[in-house]
């Protein structure tokens, strides 16, 4: 039930922002209408669950993307710079990682945030690790991949 | 006295120019990188840098500030989607057994010495 209500928020929260009106009661009565039957079909197709309605993430999110937009600006430039090289110095290689976080919804997090930042990919993930594609020597980091991961495990356990 | 609205210009002509510089040189990447697997580093480049600076610019450049949440949630959702994308290709390449260039002198796995 807990989980319903904030999915009805969210989606009346999204709803609101998306159309932008406030004062038309027959607009807002069928946008009640709308989030209503809308949540109440998530609850019946049973994705009512940690994954789909991944209240246990927030707040630690935020500050999470935060940090995460300033690593992915620092891999950008050392991309970008191999891209602009005259004679560009790539050493390509495979190597795995640790996936920490215990929940799928973590692991997913983790995998996208390993593919965001540019210079590494996640190729294949596996039980309780990830195959990941490095660009360079410099940017297959990883001690900091695993700090990473580190760090979701933990925003995940706060809950 | 700062004139704001000259500041807000300023501002988004900058993101602007770097957003546009960052697709450009992740598209000369796709053309310069050697294999697949490192070109997909260069899109990447175009995916976040790229798409995420244009849309802060446009953001500066919002009417209102409904315009800047919708803004708000591209960003968001592009953020959260494209490497699934980058994702799906890079598994797709790896599950039907191509294998990427390794090491400094961008050897192929079992490529002579």
């Amino acid at each position: 039930m807990g989980r319903f209500i904030i999915l009805v928020l969210a989606l009346a929260a999204i709803w609101l922002l998306l159309s932008g009106y406030f004062d038309k009661p027959l607009l807002l009565g069928f946008g009640a209408a709308s989030v209503i039957f809308a949540a109440w079909l998530a609850y019946r197709a049973r994705v009512l669950d940690d994954s789909g309605v991944p209240g246990g993430v927030f707040p630690g999110i935020f500050g999470y993307m935060i940090w995460l937009t300033f690593e992915i600006g620092k891999a950008n430039i050392m991309v970008m710079r191999h891209a602009l090289a005259v004679e560009p110095k790539l050493s390509p290689k495979l190597f795995t990682v640790r996936n920490p976080p215990g929940t799928n919804l973590g692991k997913v997090i983790f995998a996208n945030s390993i593919t965001l930042t540019p210079g590494t990919v996640s190729v294949d993930l596996r039980e309780n690790e990830i195959l990941v594609h490095g660009l360079t020597e410099e940017l297959s980091d990883v001690a900091g991949i695993n700090a990473m991961g580190e760090r979701v495990a933990k925003i995940e356990r706060r809950r | 006295m700062i004139d704001w609205d000259l500041a807000r210009d300023l501002l988004s002509w900058v993101l602007f120019l770097t957003g546009g510089a960052a697709v450009v040189i992740g598209a000369l990447g796709i053309v310069r990188f050697p294999d697949f697997f490192t070109r997909l580093h260069a899109a990447g480049v175009t995916d976040t840098a790229g798409a995420e600076l244009i849309v802060f610019a446009m953001m500066l450049q919002a009417p209102n500030w409904l315009v800047v949440a919708k803004l708000g949630f591209i960003a968001v959702f592009l953020a959260l989607t494209s490497p699934v994308a980058t994702h799906a290709i890079a598994h797709a390449a790896w599950m039907t057994g191509f294998k990427p260039m390794q090491g400094p002198d961008l050897r192929y796995e079992g490529d002579g010495k």
